[in-house]
Order: C-alpha cells, then sequence, then structure tokens
C-alpha cells in the first residue's frame, strides 16, 4: 500500500487515510485569461510516466493539503512538503536527483 | 489466409491439427509506410483494419511495445452495451455494437459475441430518475432499452439479493443486446485480418520518438529502428501522455490503474451482465464459469497494472451485499490496466497539434465496447485528414470550447 508522510503532523500515513487531488503547481487562471490558457489550467495534464508533483490530502489525520514528489511508474515516494510551496524545495528536487538523473518535470529540474 | 470453417476443423481433425496456419506474420518492420499505428490494442487494431477495407489503404504498420491484445484489451471484463446519455456517444457506441452482432462472420475469426443483455442497478431514488432519463433517450437514439423494476430483475438474474438493507434494488436500465465477448479473440480476429491484407504488425516494438518536419510528422524511432509514415495514428490507451509528449503537445487525460478480478469457475448461474454503480462493482459469468469481477480505479497518476489492495475489498464487499451466493467464492487471479481518463469521461478520436497526426485515447474504464466503431471513426478521419459523423464530436480542442460530451455523471463508473 502507498504510504506518505504527512509533512504537518508527522504522521506515515497509508493511502486509505489519504486523500488524491491530482497535479501539484498548477497555476491558476480565471477571468481575463486567454482560452488557450484557462484551457492548458484546467484540462491539460502532465501526466508522466516517471516522475511526477502531486497533491494530497490527509483527509482522515489532521484534514490538511500538503504535496508529494513520486514516480507514477513505481510508485517510488521521494518525498513530501507543505502545500504553500510554490515550486518542489531543493530538498526533494535533490532526492529525486539521487535517483533519476536528468529528470524534469515542467520548468522544474 | 486460410479460412476458418467446420470443414477446416474436420480436415485439420483427420490430419492431426499439423495444418493449421500461424494467425498472423511476424515480419521486420520496412523502412517506409503510408501509415504507422502504435499500439496494437484492440483500437490500434480495428484503426488499420478499417484503414484497408474501407479505404483501401494498406501499407500499414501497426507497432506494439509488448504484445498484441496485452494492454487493456486484454485486461478488461468484456462489457459491450450502448446505453449512453448523448447523442454523440450513443451513436458511436451503438455503431460499435451493431458492428459486434456480425464481426464473427466479417473477420471469419470467432469473437464470441453474446448478446446475454446487461443491467444498470438502480439503488438510489437518483439513479432511477437517471436511468429513466437515459431510457427516454435511448428511444429518439434508436438504442433499445428499457426501464424495468425489481421483480423483472429478479426474474432476470435470480441470483441478486433485492432487498439488502442498505442499498435495496429499485428498477434497472436493460439493454437486452448488450452482453459480453472474447477479448483476447476480438484483438486476435483484427490481428489475423490485417496481416492477411499484408499489413506488419510488429511486436516487441516500441516507440521512443516522433520526428517532424516542417510541422508534420515524418517517421518514429523504435527499438527495431527508424521507421518513416506519411500518417501516425497514436492509439495507446494510458500511454497517450507518453506519447503526446514525444509528438510536442498535451493532453486532458490522467492514467489510472483500474482493477478486475476473477473467481475459480463454478456451475452457470447467471447469463446476464450485472453493473451496480452505487455500491461500485459489477459481474459476468463466463463461457468457462468464472465470475468475472470489475470494481474502482485508484484515485492517483499510476502506471504499474498492478492497483491498490483495498480497493478490491471495496469491490468484493459491495457484490457479497448484492450476490450474497459468492461469499465463499475463492477469487483466482487479480490485474490492473492503466486506464486514459478525460474530464468528462467520452474519448477523444481527434487530430492533433502535429499534422498528419491523429489521436484516438481516452476511452478509460469503458473502451472494449467499443472497438469495433472506434476504429471504423478513426480510419475515417486516417484516411480523409478530417472527422466523419461519429469522430467530429470527439475532437480533443472541445474542452477549449466547452463542448463535453458529460458522460461523467450518466456512467461515471468503470464498466
Ligand atoms: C480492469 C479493466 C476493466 C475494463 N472493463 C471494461 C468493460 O467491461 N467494458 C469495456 O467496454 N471496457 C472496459 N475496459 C476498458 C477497455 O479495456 C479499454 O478502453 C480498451 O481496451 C482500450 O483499448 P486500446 O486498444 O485503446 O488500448 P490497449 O489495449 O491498452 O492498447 C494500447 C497498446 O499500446 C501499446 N503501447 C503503449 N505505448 C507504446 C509505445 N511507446 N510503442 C508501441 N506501443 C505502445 C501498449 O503496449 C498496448 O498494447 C476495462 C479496462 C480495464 C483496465
Ligand atoms: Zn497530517
Amino acid at each position: 500500500m502507498l504510504t506518505l508522510t504527512c509533512p504537518y503532523c508527522g504522521v506515515a500515513a497509508d493511502e486509505t487515510e489519504l486523500a488524491a487531488g491530482g497535479e501539484a503547481h498548477l497555476k491558476r487562471f480565471g477571468p481575463g485569461s486567454t482560452d488557450a490558457e484557462f484551457d492548458t489550467y484546467m484540462f491539460a495534464r502532465e501526466n508522466p510516466k516517471g516522475v511526477h508533483f502531486e497533491r494530497w490530502r490527509h483527509a482522515y489525520g489532521c484534514g490538511k493539503w500538503f504535496l508529494a514528489a513520486r514516480d507514477t511508474n513505481t510508485l517510488e515516494v521521494f518525498g513530501t512538503y507543505p502545500a504553500q510551496s510554490s515550486a518542489p524545495p531543493q530538498h526533494i528536487r535533490d532526492a529525486i536527483t539521487a535517483k533519476r538523473p536528468g529528470w524534469t518535470w515542467r520548468d522544474f529540474a | 489466409m486460410k479460412r476458418y470453417s467446420v470443414f477446416a476443423v474436420a480436415r485439420e481433425a483427420l490430419r492431426n491439427h499439423m495444418g493449421w496456419e500461424r494467425a498472423w506474420r511476424s515480419p521486420a518492420p520496412k523502412v517506409r509506410y503510408d501509415a504507422i499505428i502504435v499500439g496494437a490494442g484492440g483500437h490500434g487494431l480495428a484503426t488499420a483494419y478499417y484503414l484497408g477495407k474501407n479505404h483501401g489503404i494498406r501499407n500499414v504498420a501497426i507497432l506494439e511495445k509488448g504484445w498484441l491484445g496485452g494492454g487493456n484489451t486484454g485486461r478488461n471484463t468484456t462489457i459491450i452495451r450502448s446505453n449512453y446519455l448523448q447523442d454523440s456517444s450513443a451513436a458511436i457506441y451503438e455503431k460499435a455494437r451493431s458492428l459486434y452482432e456480425t464481426l464473427s462472420q466479417d473477420l471469419n475469426y470467432n469473437v464470441m459475441f453474446s448478446p446475454r443483455g446487461v443491467m444498470m442497478l438502480a439503488q438510489t431514488q437518483h439513479e432511477i430518475r437517471g436511468y429513466k432519463r437515459t431510457a427516454h433517450a435511448n428511444a429518439l437514439q434508436g438504442v433499445e432499452t428499457e426501464f424495468i423494476g425489481p421483480g423483472r430483475v429478479k426474474e432476470l438474474c435470480p441470483i441478486i439479493h433485492i432487498d439488502g438493507p442498505r442499498y435495496p434494488v429499485l428498477g434497472a436500465l436493460w439493454q437486452p443486446r448488450g452482453g459480453t465477448a472474447r477479448h483476447d479473440a476480438v484483438a486476435w480476429g483484427y490481428a489475423r485480418a490485417c496481416s492477411d491484407m499484408g499489413m506488419d504488425i510488429i511486436q516487441q516494438c516500441e516507440v521512443t520518438a516522433v520526428h517532424q518536419a516542417d510541422g508534420k510528422v515524418t517517421g518514429v524511432s523504435t527499438t527495431k529502428g527508424e521507421i518513416a509514415c506519411d500518417r501516425l495514428g497514436i492509439v495507446v490507451a494510458g500511454h497517450s501522455g507518453v506519447l503526446a509528449n514525444m509528438a510536442g503537445f498535451r493532453l486532458p487525460i490522467e492514467s489510472l490503474c483500474l482493477q478486475a478480478l476473477v473467481s475459480e469457475p463454478i456451475k452457470p448461474c447467471m447469463d446476464v451482465v450485472v453493473m451496480a454503480n452505487t455500491v461500485h462493482g459489477y459481474m459476468s459469468q463466463s463461457d468457462k464459469g468464472d465470475m468475472v469481477i470489475g470494481g474502482g480505479t485508484d484515485g492517483f497518476n499510476n502506471y504499474t497494472q498492478r492497483g491498490s489492495f483495498h480497493h478490491i475489498e471495496e469491490t468484493v464487499r459491495a457484490l457479497i451485499e448484492t450476490f450474497p451466493m459468492i461469499s465463499r467464492l475463492k477469487m483466482l487471479r487479480q490485474w490492473g490496466g492503466i486506464v486514459d481518463m478525460t474530464g468528462d469521461r467520452s474519448p477523444i478520436i481527434s487530430k492533433t497539434p502535429l499534422g498528419n497526426t491523429y489521436i484516438n485515447c481516452g476511452w478509460g474504464t469503458g473502451g472494449f465496447k467499443a472497438i469495433p466503431g472506434s476504429g471504423w471513426a478513426m480510419a475515417d478521419l486516417m484516411a480523409k485528414g478530417e472527422p466523419g459523423p461519429l469522430a467530429e464530436e470527439f475532437s480533443m480542442y472541445r474542452f477549449r470550447e466547452g463542448k463535453f460530451i458529460d458522460e461523467s455523471v450518466a456512467a461515471g463508473v468503470a464498466h
């Protein structure tokens, strides 16, 4: 079973305790944006086979949203970090680089 | 190709079955093809078949990274129905269902289509209303369905427990000409027919890059070398995002793992397909006697073809309440497939930002039933460069334009 550590309460939470929230670091485009911007924000997804950043909620724990870096092909977890981060923190990027040298995801590397 | 027939069986019986030919050739790739199709699942093979049959385009290669039919086509629970809500869905699913009726004769390959009837249980007041609405929509679309009461449900499927404490069966949407087919046979039948038309099915051949010049596709790199083409069809289900990335665009798709399981074989006890969407489980009995059970998808992006264990528990729990007699049945096997989910739960058959490149994907949890119709529509698109009436609403640009084909409300469940 997939286990993620909640960055707030430090609990190693099983998948059954969590709710998946889809792709992370989406930049929101609302009224006044172009159709293309809105379409990309709303629907287009990276959906990679490999390193992925995503949102999770500790639904049956502290209830808070957090972010996780994970490999969608091996289910390996590289780390979790607070939802307030607009980009993956350096220690998370380093943890990924150690295992997946040369990785990229959108503009992050 | 030698045709299969009762005479062929008799002839081979007399000579110890030494005269059967291989069903398809396994050639080395040529340098160039008029059309390349990536993905030898049902949809890719059907696309190739109708390109040859309906449009006379036969210099075609179908490239498959694993073995043909080894993706979702060989992993699904084979339910075939066309009782969708929206007109464009009903049109393509009913086209597919009606092609299934004569597919065995058309391909000279027994796909074991069994129109035994499909019922979708209504277990809440909302479902009753929803299914009645679908039944009316189907009447207008010319798709034969009917809303039936609990008494009729019990008559058609005696092993159902209709007065469960939490979700009693209140009725069902019944499609008498829905049913099942043998999934492998659908892939194998199309493959044999494609090979017979001179098309090359190349297995163990993964596409690793898509090449372009002047905004148009020129060919692909594969694990078996470079192959040039005039037209490219991407038909790779769960890997659509990966191929789109190679071709330089993004899709409104996420890949999730959907699971299924089968029990030990038992004597015939159920001759219809039952789907219980509220409690999240569905079941039918295969010709071998095993109960074929489908369940839920994991909530997170996943390419592992395994699936989370607690979903099996949820599915089995729901089905034991609906069919108490299976409570002591042993489960034999469990597996997962990577399904390609769109936001409106409808597929994509579309031109793409790259010239002469077309994509067929987004069938998600329910594309086995659509294989013949989807191949038909995709072949039309690839041959003419423009979508025909079956495909035009399924453009990948419908999300930008707000023209959703919203089936997630009507059928937001694995099927
Ligand atoms: C558990 C489960 C139950 C289901 N139940 C039903 C059901 O009851 N009824 C129903 O209608 N539908 C059902 N479905 C959905 C159905 O299986 C799919 O929609 C359908 O089979 C998709 O067919 P396809 O040909 O598009 O994809 P696939 O059969 O997955 O074929 C795609 C092929 O592309 C290949 N490929 C991927 N990447 C590459 C590459 N880079 N190079 C070369 N080849 C590549 C793959 O190896 C694969 O063989 C179910 C699915 C699952 C997983
Ligand atoms: Zn927590």
